[in-house]
């Protein structure tokens, strides 16, 4: 029993692992083709019908890529920098309900890794960890742009951790668990999904999302303009792949951690309704999930495409003056909205 | 029990790397790694509320902050200044007095009993009850005492200015 | 002061009222934009595959053109050379020796005819110089090269192939 537990979990997290990776190599080119497109431009179509062996060619040129160690860096933190970046952001995804329960022979296998009670905190816990690979790489780079970088990253991403944070206490006040896969199955068909809830609470939390993954607007850690390529200025070959390919594996696990705590996770509309066996229901509610988690990205890459960087105070103005007043606004109404709910109905 | 020991081990060893690393990064990074041990510890005693908030907290916030200042600052190895005996001498014995007063203290208090691995009290659920029960006065004073620090550190950060105003 | 072409216009700042502060309509609007150049027809031309059309009287890589026995036109007058804005056309001359009749229609030919690619402007002075009609630039692009000497053209380059005309006529 306890040994085919860890194999069912071991295929499980080998699985998920893999399609991380293939979803954040061909989020590079989706990027690339979705800039593309919203510039009247074809996107890169060379490699392969429509440039769909162009993340191969990408992945094969930073491994042949000259590997360089700057002289005046901290060597052992320099190389730790991106091995952290990327080891925080595979691991969250442990806690991330991919779908409901598969019966195969009598068995009912979960399709969640670890579905611990304190699953949100887990995600908070490790996102904050994240931080790390950007500041120990930018500081063991020893140029002035790199520590310029990681020092934005270190105070923006505290900045927005507390938005983020509170905009959830929010969501939890009302699904009373912090247990992903019991906030996704709360969720159960269309109306009872968290959006139509918390619609400021997923304006907040999208927003520290972006921040907190880097991402356009808020990309001040690696704005070009300012400081060259920020904190991975220095960084060369698969290393630079690293931080590259942890941004897009953030943004994948983000996107599917607002799926499934707003967007009702693997539940669709009727799925009860339409007389189907418990396997049809989880398979295509594993599709759903992973449609829903892409239209994600989608939005992530379209506002990336769109909207101009902010300045930094301008950055640092909406995160405190802004994002938590409003989160702790959110709070306040939620509890005043469950006190008459509980009372009244 | 051996997880405890190597652990324990652990974080002892880490605790030792701080103190005697001279590159202030490496001393903070070698805390943040004793604050992890701390994390698996707290695991260990199935307390998985306060391991997830050390984490977040002490881990994921404070320590990152530490970096934050000594990179900002830039202290290295050259530019510290050496200390003269004096104060080494007054190092020695503050620490002296800090030993005296831990022994005085557990040889008071005697041993407390050990906590059970399998209580299920550091559970989110039981551990709010407890806070906002039990526990609610004290848990408001400190929460008041944090808004009292925060204050203060705006009103510290906003001084200057006023002073120019007027 | 007064405005002399009644053109001024007098730009108010106004501050930004509830709906421009929160700046949500505003990221609507430019998501929208975006969205709407997403579906466009790309503008894109897939180059090596698909060439956009030239010119009728794009100015190319000059050829040197023979007439319709296949005999070279040029008779070494050196108007072109003259006429060269850029001086790029230099050229040594010599005279047609018995037996060389089917080789050169004049008496005089050149021995060596030499475009300095670098030095060309393409302003087509030299073709309209020609009184033989002997060069036009009438090719291609000229092509990048790795070395400066690479870029004089000589005979060999510029002359234009051999060909029978009576076939040409017949295909």
């Amino acid at each position: 029993m306890e040994t085919a537990f860890i194999l069912e979990k071991l295929i499980l997290v080998v699985i998920i692992f893999t399609i991380t990776l293939v979803i954040a190599m061909y989020s590079t080119l989706a990027e690339r083709k979705i800039a593309g497109f919203m510039q009247d431009r074809p996107g890169p179509n060379r490699a392969g019908p429509f440039g769909i062996l162009q993340p191969l060619c990408d992945g094969g040129k930073f491994f042949f890529k000259e590997e360089i160690i700057p002289a005046g860096s901290h060597k052992a933190l320099f190389i730790l920098g991106p091995i952290l970046a990327i080891v925080t952001a595979c691991i969250t995804s442990a806690v991330i309900p991919w779908g409901q329960t598969l019966e195969i022979g009598g068995k009912s296998i979960s399709l969640q890794v670890a579905d611990i009670n304190i699953g949100v905190l887990y995600i908070f816990g490790v996102i904050a960890l994240g931080v790390y690979g950007v500041m120990l790489g930018g500081w063991a780079s020893n140029n002035k742009y790199s520590l310029m970088g990681a020092v934005r990253a270190a105070s923006q991403s505290i900045s927005y951790e507390i938005g983020m944070g509170l905009s959830l206490i929010a969501l939890l006040m009302i699904t009373g668990t912090l247990s992903v896969g019991e906030i996704v199955a709360q969720q159960e068909g269309f109306l009872n999904w968290n959006i139509f809830a918390q619609p400021l609470g997923f304006l907040i939390f999208i927003t520290c999302a972006f921040a907190e993954c880097n991402r356009v607007p808020f990309d001040l850690p690696e704005c070009e303009t300012e400081l060259v390529a920020g904190y991975h200025t220095e960084y060369s070959s698969m290393k630079l792949g690293l931080f590259m390919f942890s941004e897009y594996i953030n943004m994948f696990v983000s996107s599917a951690l607002m799926a499934s705590l707003y967007f009702g996770g693997y539940n669709f509309p009727f799925m009860y309704d339409l007389g189907l066996s418990q396997n049809w229901i989880t398979i295509i509610g594993v599709l759903v999930f992973f449609a829903k988690i892409f239209g994600f990205i989608f939005f992530f890459m379209w506002v990336r495409w769109t909207l101009p960087r902010f300045r930094y105070d301008q950055l640092m103005r909406m995160g405190w003056k802004m994002l938590i007043p409003l989160a702790i606004a959110n709070i306040v109404l939620t509890g005043v909205f469950t006190l008459i709910k509980d009372t009244y109905f | 029990m051996t997880v405890f020991y190597l652990v324990a081990f652990l974080s002892i060893f880490f605790a030792l790397m701080t103190i005697f690393t001279k590159n202030p990064v490496h001393s903070v990074l070698y805390l943040v790694v004793t604050f992890f041990t701390f994390t698996i510890h707290y695991v260990l005693l199935n307390a998985q509320f306060l391991a997830v908030v050390n984490f977040i907290v002490y881990m994921g916030a404070i320590m990152v902050l530490f970096l934050f200042v000594l990179m900002l600052l830039n202290l290295n190895k050259d530019t510290e200044p050496t200390k003269s005996a004096l104060v080494k001498i007054m190092g020695v014995v503050a620490g002296m007095c800090l030993i005296v007063t831990f022994v005085g203290v557990f040889k008071s208090m005697g041993t407390a009993d050990t906590v059970e691995g399998t209580q299920d009290i550091g559970l989110v659920s039981n551990l709010g009850k407890v806070l906002f029960d039990e526990f609610l006065l004290p848990f408001e004073l400190s929460s008041v005492l944090l808004l009292v620090a925060m204050v203060g550190a705006v009103l510290l950060a906003k001084k200057d200015k006023e002073i120019s105003k007027v | 002061m007064q405005s002399l072409s009644n053109r001024k216009k007098v730009i108010e700042q106004k501050p930004m009222n509830f709906w421009e502060r929160i700046y949500l309509p505003a990221i609507a609007k430019g998501l929208s934009i975006t969205l709407k150049h997403f579906f466009k027809k790309k503008s894109t031309v897939q180059y090596p595959e698909q060439e956009r059309p030239y010119s009728k009287n794009f100015r190319g890589q000059h050829s040197l053109k023979r007439d319709e026995l296949g005999r070279e036109r040029c008779t070494a007058c050196g108007l072109c050379a003259l006429s060269c804005p850029a001086e790029a056309i230099t050229m040594i001359a010599e005279e047609r020796k018995k037996g060389e009749e089917h080789l050169y229609r004049e008496e005089k030919y050149a021995a060596v005819y030499e475009i300095n690619m670098l030095r060309c402007i393409f302003c087509g002075l030299c073709e309209e110089a020609c009184p033989k009609e002997a060069i036009y630039l009438d090719g291609p692009h000229v092509t990048a090269e790795y070395l400066r000497k690479d870029f004089i053209y000589g005979k060999d380059k510029l002359l234009e192939p051999k060909f029978d005309i009576t076939k040409l006529n017949q295909d």
